[in-house]
C-alpha cells in the first residue's frame, strides 16, 4: 500500500509544478504588467531568457521552436506579438502575405561542424570515415537548409559521402545537439552560439572561408499582435538594447549594415 | 398540508429541470471540444488530396516503419508481459504492491521523460551504454531504438489490463485444471490465456494505440530519419510547416487506425460483458 501512495504523491506534485510553471507564464496577461509572447528560433534561446527579464516594458514570454514551425503556426492563425527567425526569408514571406511587419535583421550567426569534446573528427573530412554517425536539421529548418546549401558547394562525391552519413534530420537545433551531447551522433552541423551554450561539452569546427553561409536573423512584429507597441519596442532592442547585448554575449555577429 | 406538499413537489421539479439541462450541456461542450479537431482534419482537405499525399515516397517509408515497429514492439509486449502479468495476478509476495507501481510508471511518464531516461539508460553515454554497444547492438538513431521506445511507453497499458483480466479468472477452473493433472504450464497456455482473452485482447489493443501514437520519446532517443527511425507521428511533424496536406493525410490514417482499435476493444469489451465474467 505505501509505495502506490507514494507513487500517486510523487505524480500528484509532478503535475502540480508543470501547473505552476504554466500558470507563472500566463499571468500577468490582464494587469497593468502586460505580456508579450515572443516567438524565437531555438538557436536564440540561451541568450533570449537571459536578455527578456530586462525588458522594462512588458512581461516577456517567450516559446522556442524551429523556425518553419513558428512560422508555420502563424500561418495556422496563431499570433504571437513578435517573431524573430534564424533566416530573413520566412520574415519575408510572412510579412509579403500580410502576416507581419517588415522584418528587421539583428543579428548573424555562423554555421559549423561541431563535435563531441574529444571526438577524433578534425574536420569535413573526418565525416566520411567509416561508422560516423551525423546528426543534421531537417530541410525545412533553417538550419537544415543553411547545411544542405553549404554542402551542396563541396565535391559532388564528398557531398553524397557526408549525406549518407547523415542517420537523423531533427526537427531543429536543440535535437541536434542532444544528439551529440549524449554521443548518439559524432557530428552534427549547427550555429557557432550553440556550441557556445553547450559549455564546453561540444567543439566548433570553423567550415573552410568561404564554404559558409551568411546566417542572418530576422524579427518582425505579427499582425494582429495584442501589443504591438511594446512588440515594436522589444523588436528595436534586439538591434541596440539588452537582448543585443546578450545576443553578442552568446556569440552573434552584429546585425548586417 | 396538501399545498406544503405540492410546492415541494414543485420545487423538485423545477430543481430536475435545471440539473439535466447543465448535464446535457456539459455532454454537449465534452462531445464538441473532443471531435471537432478530428472532424477538421477529414474537413479541411479533400479525399483526393488525402490520397494524392498518402502516395508519396516518404509517407509510405513512415507508415511502413511503424507497422514494422508496432508489429515488433507487439511481439515483444506480449511475449515478455503475458506471463509477467499472469505471475503478478496469481501470486503474492512482499514487495508485491511496489513491483505493481514500478511496472505501471511508464503509464503517467511524459515522452520527454521517457526518452531522456532511455538515452540515460542505454544511449551510447547512459548507464548500460558500454555494454549495448561491446554487445553490437545500436539503438539510437537506428530502427532497433524506435522498437525500444515503444515498448517501454506501450508495455504498461498492456501488462496491467493483462494482471486484471488473470485475476478475474474463476480460480477453480484453474484448480480444475490442475487437478485433472495438467502441468502449471499447460493450465497456463490451456486455461488461463483462453479465459483472460478478451481483457488480454483489450490491453493489447490500448498498448499497439499508444506504440502507434509515439512521438517524443522515439524523436529524443532514436532521431528521426526515413525509413529508419521517421514514424507516421515524427513524419507529420516534419511535414506540418511545409505540407500541411500531406501532414493532415497522414493524421487522417492515424485517426482511422485509432479508431478501428477502440472499435476492436469496444466489441471484445461488448462480448466480455455478454459472456458473463465472473463478479
Amino acid at each position: 500500500m505505501r509505495f502506490p501512495t507514494l507513487a500517486v504523491l510523487a505524480a500528484a506534485a509532478a503535475i502540480a509544478a508543470c501547473g505552476d510553471e504554466g500558470g507563472e507564464a500566463t499571468a500577468g496577461g490582464d494587469g497593468h504588467d502586460p505580456t508579450l509572447v515572443v516567438s524565437a528560433a531555438s538557436s536564440m534561446t540561451e541568450a533570449l531568457e537571459a536578455c527578456a527579464p530586462e525588458f522594462a516594458d512588458a512581461t516577456v514570454r517567450l516559446q522556442f521552436a524551429g523556425s518553419d514551425e513558428l512560422a508555420a503556426q502563424i500561418r495556422q492563425g496563431v499570433t504571437p506579438d513578435v517573431f524573430a527567425a534564424a533566416n530573413t526569408s520566412l520574415p519575408r514571406e510572412l510579412s509579403d502575405e500580410g502576416l507581419m511587419s517588415k522584418p528587421i535583421e539583428f543579428a548573424t550567426n555562423e554555421l559549423v561542424l561541431a563535435v563531441p569534446k574529444d571526438s577524433r573528427i578534425d574536420s569535413l573530412a573526418g565525416l566520411t570515415r567509416d561508422g560516423v554517425k551525423i546528426a543534421i536539421g531537417a530541410e525545412e529548418v533553417p538550419i537544415g537548409t543553411y547545411t544542405r546549401e553549404t554542402l551542396a558547394k563541396l565535391p559532388d562525391a564528398q557531398e553524397e559521402a557526408i549525406l549518407d552519413s547523415v542517420r537523423s534530420n531533427e526537427p531543429d537545433v536543440k535535437g541536434i545537439v542532444g544528439k551529440l551531447t549524449q554521443g548518439a551522433a559524432d557530428a552534427g552541423f549547427v550555429y557557432v552560439t550553440d556550441v557556445n551554450a553547450a559549455r564546453g561539452e561540444l567543439e566548433a569546427i570553423e567550415l573552410p572561408t568561404g564554404l559558409g553561409p551568411t546566417v542572418t536573423y530576422a524579427a518582425g512584429v505579427v499582425e494582429g499582435a495584442g501589443r504591438p507597441d511594446e512588440a515594436r519596442a522589444f523588436v528595436d532592442q534586439l538591434v541596440d538594447g539588452p537582448c543585443a547585448e546578450a545576443l553578442e554575449q552568446a556569440g552573434f555577429g552584429p546585425a548586417p549594415r | 398540508m396538501k399545498g406544503a406538499a405540492e410546492v415541494r413537489s414543485g420545487r423538485a421539479a423545477r430543481r430536475a429541470g435545471w440539473f439535466p439541462a447543465v448535464l446535457v450541456l456539459a455532454l454537449a461542450a465534452a462531445l464538441t471540444f473532443l471531435t471537432l479537431p478530428i472532424v477538421a482534419i477529414f474537413v479541411d482537405s479533400s479525399p483526393a488530396q488525402l490520397l494524392d499525399a498518402l502516395g508519396e515516397q516518404g509517407a509510405l517509408d513512415a507508415l511502413w516503419l511503424s507497422l514494422r515497429t508496432t508489429a515488433a514492439s507487439m511481439a515483444i509486449i506480449l511475449v515478455v508481459g503475458t506471463p509477467a502479468a499472469y505471475l503478478l495476478a496469481t501470486r503474492s509476495f512482499r514487495g508485491k504492491a511496489a513491483v505493481v507501481t514500478l511496472v505501471e510508471l511508464p503509464l503517467v511518464l511524459p515522452p520527454a521523460v521517457a526518452g531522456i531516461a532511455l538515452l540515460a539508460a542505454v544511449g551510447p553515454s547512459g548507464i548500460l551504454g558500454g555494454a549495448v554497444e561491446a554487445a553490437g547492438i545500436e539503438l539510437t538513431l537506428a530502427t532497433a531504438g524506435v522498437v525500444v521506445a515503444l515498448t517501454f511507453v506501450a508495455s504498461p497499458f498492456y501488462v496491467r489490463q493483462a494482471v486484471a483480466a488473470f485475476a478475474s479468472v474463476d480460480r477453480t477452473l484453474l484448480d480444475a485444471s490442475r487437478t485433472l493433472g495438467a502441468s502449471e504450464a499447460r493450465s497456463f497456455l490451456r486455461v488461463m490465456i483462453p479465459s483472460a482473452m478478451p481483457g488480454l485482447a483489450a490491453g493489447a489493443a490500448l498498448a499497439l494505440g499508444r506504440a502507434l501514437g509515439e512521438f517524443g520519446a522515439t524523436l529524443m532517443f532514436a532521431g528521426s530519419f526515413q525509413g529508419i527511425t521517421q514514424t507516421v507521428p515524427l513524419a507529420i511533424y516534419d511535414r506540418f510547416s511545409t505540407e500541411f496536406d500531406s501532414a493532415l493525410a497522414l493524421s487522417a490514417v492515424l485517426v482511422a487506425v485509432s479508431a478501428a482499435i477502440l472499435l476492436s476493444v469496444k466489441l471484445v469489451q461488448g462480448s466480455e460483458a455478454l459472456g458473463g465474467a465472473p463478479s
